[in-house]
This record gives C-alpha cells, structure tokens and sequence, in this order.
C-alpha cells in the first residue's frame, strides 16, 4: 500500500469544543505513558510495556465515539484504548507496577490491561489473539439482542495472523456488530511488516470477504473521529466493518527498545506528523491560545504524576493472593498439588 | 429409570440445560446435521441455528469466538469434532479461556464447556485417535472431565455446563454406543469426585474412560484367579478425587493405573507418584502403570493394536504385580 494514498476527511464545521477535549485526552495518554515509561527506568514497572506514542489519535478518536456499555478489545498497546475507554487511570498504573488496586489485583500488568467494568475486555499477550474473542463477545449481543457493538483493535502484524481471517469470516456469516480496526504502524515488532505481508494489507482482504474496509491517515483526529462515527453507524446498521488506520510507533517496541533498526532520519520526520501536535496547530488555527494547550497539556502532566506516585507508594499484593481467581472446582487454595 | 446410549445421554444432558438456561448454545461444525457422530441430532429442530450454530471449519474460531461469547455472559458448548482437530486452537484454550478469569484478576469468568470426543476409534491413526488429557491436566485454570457411562455422560456434562469455569470435556469415541442405565435414582457425584465401582481388597485399579470398562473386565478375570480388585473410575482429571485413591490404596497396598494415552508423562505419572508421596508407608508395592507406548497410533489393526490396553495385559501385569 502507498502510504500517501490514504484518504483525507475534508476540514468543515470544526467543531473546537470537541477537539479540545479529544485533545486533552491525548494528551492524557501520552503523560500516562510518560510517566509509566520513568517508572519502567526506575525499576518499578517490572515487566515490558509497549508505548503507543504517536498513535494517540486512533484510541481517543474512536473511543470519544462508543458508548460505555460498547465493549473494546485491546493489544499488548493498549494503554491508550483503556484509558480512553473509560478506565481509571489509577488502577492502570497501580497494575503496571502490580500493586494492590491494579485493575488486575497484580496478576496481569501492562499487557493484560482490562477494566470490564467500562466495556474494556482486555489487552492481550498474543498477537491476533483478541479477534476471536471479539467476535465471540459481537455473537452474544447478537444473540442476547442487545443493541451495543464490539470494536477490535489489532496491528498491522497481527493480519497476518490465523485469527485475522477465522474471525472476519465468521463475523460475515453472522454478520455480527462489530468494528474491526488496524492501527498499522508499519511495525511487527522490529521488522518493517511490508517485508513480511503479501498483497496490499488489511483493507483488500478484508473486502475480499465482502466486508466493507476503507484506509485512512489515523493521525488526524478530525479523520479519525468522522470515520469512526461513520463506522459505528454502518456497524449498528449493517454489521461488520474494518477501519484501516495509518499511524506510526515513534518509541521502540517496547520502552526499552531503542528501535535502531529503523533507517535514519525515519523517526525525527515522523515527529513532524505526531497526532497531538497536528491537533494543537488546528485548535491554535482555529483561535485556541497556545497559553489554554499548555494548560490541558500540564493538567495531563499533573494527574499523571499523581497516579505515579499512588503506584509508586503502594503495596504489592500478598503472596497467597496468586491462589485466587484460578477456578472454583479444585480450588487451587486447597488442591494445587 | 431409562436406557440409553452414551451418545444418547450426552444429548439429552445439553437438550435439558437448553431448556432449563437461555444462555446455554452450542457451535461447531456440522452441528444442524447432528455433529458427527450424531450427539446433536435433532437439536436444532428444537432450539433453532442460533442456538445450534453451524460454524466454519475454523477452529481458532470455534474455541476463541465462545471465550468472548463466555465472558459476555453466555454458557457456550463447543464442539471440537475430534479432541486432536482442538490443537488448531491451543492458543484459545490454553492461553485465553484457561488465562482469563486469573490475568483480568477475576474481573470476569469463562463458563464454557469444551467436548472433545477422544481416544482410539476404528483404524482412524494418528490423527484422530489421541488421548491427550493430561495436557489439559496441567493447565492451571481448566477442570477437565471424562465420562465413562452413559449416566455420567449426562450428569457430568449438566454439571459442566453449569461450572462457571472452562470445563474441557473428553468423550470416548469407542462409547457412542455403549448402553446402560440413566436417572436410575443412583447418587448424582459431581466434578471432582471419583466412583468406586467395584469394591476390593487384594488391589487398587484407577482408571478413567473406555479404559474404565476394560479395568472392570479385567477385575472379572482377576477374581476368578482369586486377586479381588477394586476398581476406580476417576471420572474427572482435574480435580481429581485423590482422597478416594488413597483410602484405597491404604486399605489394598497395591496402585494399577490405567490409561489409554501414552505412558510417558500421562496423568498416570501423577496419580503414581501422589500415592508414593502421601502413602508410601501403606503400599506393598512400587506403584504400577499400565498405558500406551510412546509412539503415534497406525492405521493397520496389527499395528494399531500396539498401542491398545487390553483387560489380558492389565491381569496379567496385575498377577505379576500382586505376586499371585
């Protein structure tokens, strides 16, 4: 795929209101993931963590555009999903640190994120792995009769997965309610996924289903927002879809990654494209003082290292605590060995 | 009372749960025709293709899709077909439904039952003939049930459907057919419990599955040698009933397990090396398994037959072990 011909929405009817605040929830995410990643430096996030870094957008533009009781499936990149979702930032980094409170209780941290309490079913260790799940939860609505839908999120490595064409086949033949989404940061892991995928990605496959595919630049909020609003429409209406997003992981990998496999050069320019930034130069045109941005942007700054600071104090969980929540026949309290 | 098949059974378990909970469905492939073997027949007709889902030949699918539809709230019985064709989807069973109630840290549950018809079946060879429960006995956070008799293969699945955790259930394929008696009034046991099916006093014979019938048989022959066996049915895997065994094993002195699957690490390895552990003092003799060799199942009977226990094997291997 030609990375220039992705589709532009055309900016009309800007409306500030809204951007501002999707505004400040990347900005949000990005001091979430800040912070986490000094956290990760000082030894007390314990595990990996996979930054979203310049792929705000796609998570605060779709998100923005769901419903609480809309459920969302994640990746092992998933901070930015679930705090858009809904989940409170506390316990995200409480479980980064596998403190007490965490919303896992500490038994999954980063990449097992997950409030089911705001529709939020899970990042996921394994590549591809949500899709199934997804769809699975899209069949009960369906079956249940509810009128709510499921989004799915995955990257671009993860299409070349087994799960990718298991379940749009299956959301298909039962036309489910259901958003597919790739944020394709032209990453799979540390290999350029171009030299690892046939044909021309998601969207022509996809449609090879008979699913309804479309890509776009997934670093402009205002695309990002009016092609989700026009998705989940044409999801409630008409079943399954996938939203193609372009976008790009200016951090490593992981946080530890410096990711000196990229070629020179690639990411300082791709800087020039981070989603946050293109959103503040539209709000400033639009006659938002940089003086008020700032000001979103301290305030993410602030809550950020305040929810720093509650994991950073708190307590891990007690040992036996890993007895828990096994399952309830052979209670492992009793019959782990 | 009533009787019936083992296959009959089993659909007259889901049938009843279908009506007794709207959340109960149940997908796989072929399922509108009867499954494969004909443990659906004429479910659909009365629950409907929501309910009865004809899925795709996606395996991945079949089990990932019910782990969502599970932690949405709904009971779902999947069809696997053959337990081996599940391996297209370990990575849903073992890391996603077993995982998921202990990683979210117990935001949600997975209630969802796994069949998995199972063992040697008629020159079927190494694809379709495996055994392969104690894998599944040693992934934290799967219960994992084999029922022997047509009774429990009605109860035991009633009661896996209604376990809120993922239940990976093992039918024996060489039992469809297998008749005898179901709500005859007999004590329900539930999950985790085994049935001490013939009491003895010479020696312990554990057992699970269609190898449950060729241990009675050979207890028969045993008798008529003068060796009174008592034979166990564990009935399920995970957990399993270990107080039964070693109240056993105290009172006979003596450990047979039986298994179909291969010997080398198979649950038998377990089961042995427990009663070593909690009741070395009350044995008379080192713990005995008797199970399949580590080879891959043939196709022509000769060399099928390598891999298959018989009731002779297991008495004569017993005598050896008694000392008679």
């Amino acid at each position: 795929m030609d990375l220039c011909s992705y589709i532009m929405m055309p900016t009309k009817n800007f409306d500030q209101r809204r951007y501002a605040q999707f505004f400040k929830q990347m900005c949000r995410i990005r001091a979430f993931e800040r912070a986490a990643i000094k956290a990760k430096n000082e030894g007390l996030v314990l595990g990996a963590i996979h930054p979203s870094i310049g792929q705000e957008a796609a998570a605060v533009g779709v998100c923005e555009n769901l419903n609480k009781d809309d459920i969302l499936l994640s990746t092992h990149r998933g901070h930015g999903h679930t705090l858009s979702k809904g989940a409170d930032p506390s316990a995200m980094m409480l479980e980064l640190l596998g403190k007490e409170g965490g919303n896992c209780a500490g038994k999954g941290g980063s990449m097992h994120i997950a409030d089911f309490g705001v529709g939020m079913l899970g990042a996921n260790g394994v590549v591809g792995a949500n899709i199934n799940i997804a769809v699975g939860a899209a069949h009960a609505i369906k079956l249940k009769g509810e009128n709510k839908i499921v989004v799915c999120i995955f990257g671009d490595g993860a299409i070349n997965r087994g799960p990718f064409l298991e379940g749009l086949n299956w959301a298909k033949v039962y036309n489910l309610p259901i958003l597919f989404i790739c944020e394709d940061n032209g990453y799979s892991a540390t290999t350029h996924t171009k030299e690892t995928t046939a044909g021309d990605g998601p969207v022509v496959r996809a449609q090879s289903l008979g699913i309804k595919a479309e890509t776009f630049d997934g670093n402009d909020i205002i695309t990002v927002d009016q092609a989700a609003q026009d998705y989940i429409a044409r999801v409630k209406k008409s079943g399954p879809h996938l939203l193609h997003f372009l976008t790009y992981r200016l951090e490593g990998h992981t946080s530890t990654d410096p990711a000196a496999y990229r070629p020179d050069g690639e990411a300082d320019e791709k800087w020039s494209n981070d989603p946050i930034a293109r959103c503040r130069n539209l709000l400033i045109e639009d006659g938002v003082s940089a003086e008020q941005l700032d000001k979103f942007d301290d305030e993410a700054t602030v809550e950020m290292t305040r929810v720093y600071e509650i994991a950073r104090d708190a307590s891990f969980p007690p040992a036996l605590d890993a007895y828990k929540d096994v399952q309830d026949i052979g209670n492992p309290q009793t019959e782990a060995f | 009372m009533k009787q019936m098949t083992y296959l009959e059974a089993g659909r007259e378990g889901l049938a009843e749960m279908m009506r007794e909970d709207t959340s109960v469905w149940a997908l796989g492939e072929d399922l509108g025709r009867g499954g494969v073997f004909g443990q659906y027949h004429g479910l659909q007709s009365e629950f409907g293709k929501d309910r009865i889902a004809d899925t795709p030949i996606s395996e991945s699918c079949i089990l990932g899709s019910a782990v969502g539809a599970a932690m949405m709230g709904t009971r779902p019985v999947v069809e696997m077909r053959f337990s081996d064709f599940a391996l297209c989807a370990v990575d849903e069973l073992v890391n996603q439904a077993a995982k998921a109630r202990y990683m979210f840290g117990g935001q949600t549950r997975v209630p969802m039952v796994v069949r998995e018809p199972s063992g040697l079946w008629r020159s079927s060879a190494a694809q379709h003939s495996q055994s392969l429960e104690a894998w599944y006995a040693h992934i934290p956070g799967l219960v994992v049930v084999m029922p022997s008799t047509p009774a429990d293969n009605k109860t035991l699945l009633m009661e896996s459907i209604r376990c809120d955790d993922p239940v990976v259930y093992l039918e024996h394929k060489s039992l469809w057919d297998f008749e005898g008696p179901v709500d005859d009034g007999a004590e329900i046991l539930p999950i985790g419990k085994a049935r001490v099916a013939r009491l003895g006093k010479d020696v312990t014979i554990v057992s699970w599955s269609a190898m449950f019938h060729t241990s009675m048989e050979a207890a028969e022959g045993l008798a008529a040698k003068g060796v009174d066996a008592e034979v166990i049915d564990l009935r399920t895997l995970w957990p399993w009933d270990k107080k039964t065994v070693f109240e056993s094993v105290c009172k006979t002195g003596h450990l047979i397990v039986v298994h179909e699957a291969v010997q080398v690490g198979g649950f038998g390895a377990e089961i042995a090396a427990s009663v070593t552990e909690n009741v070395f003092s009350d044995l008379k003799s080192a713990p005995l398994r008797i199970a399949a060799p580590r080879i891959p199942i043939s196709y022509a009977p000769t060399m099928e037959d390598e891999v298959r226990i018989t009731a002779e094997q297991i008495i004569e291997k017993t005598l050896n072990r008694v000392g008679k």
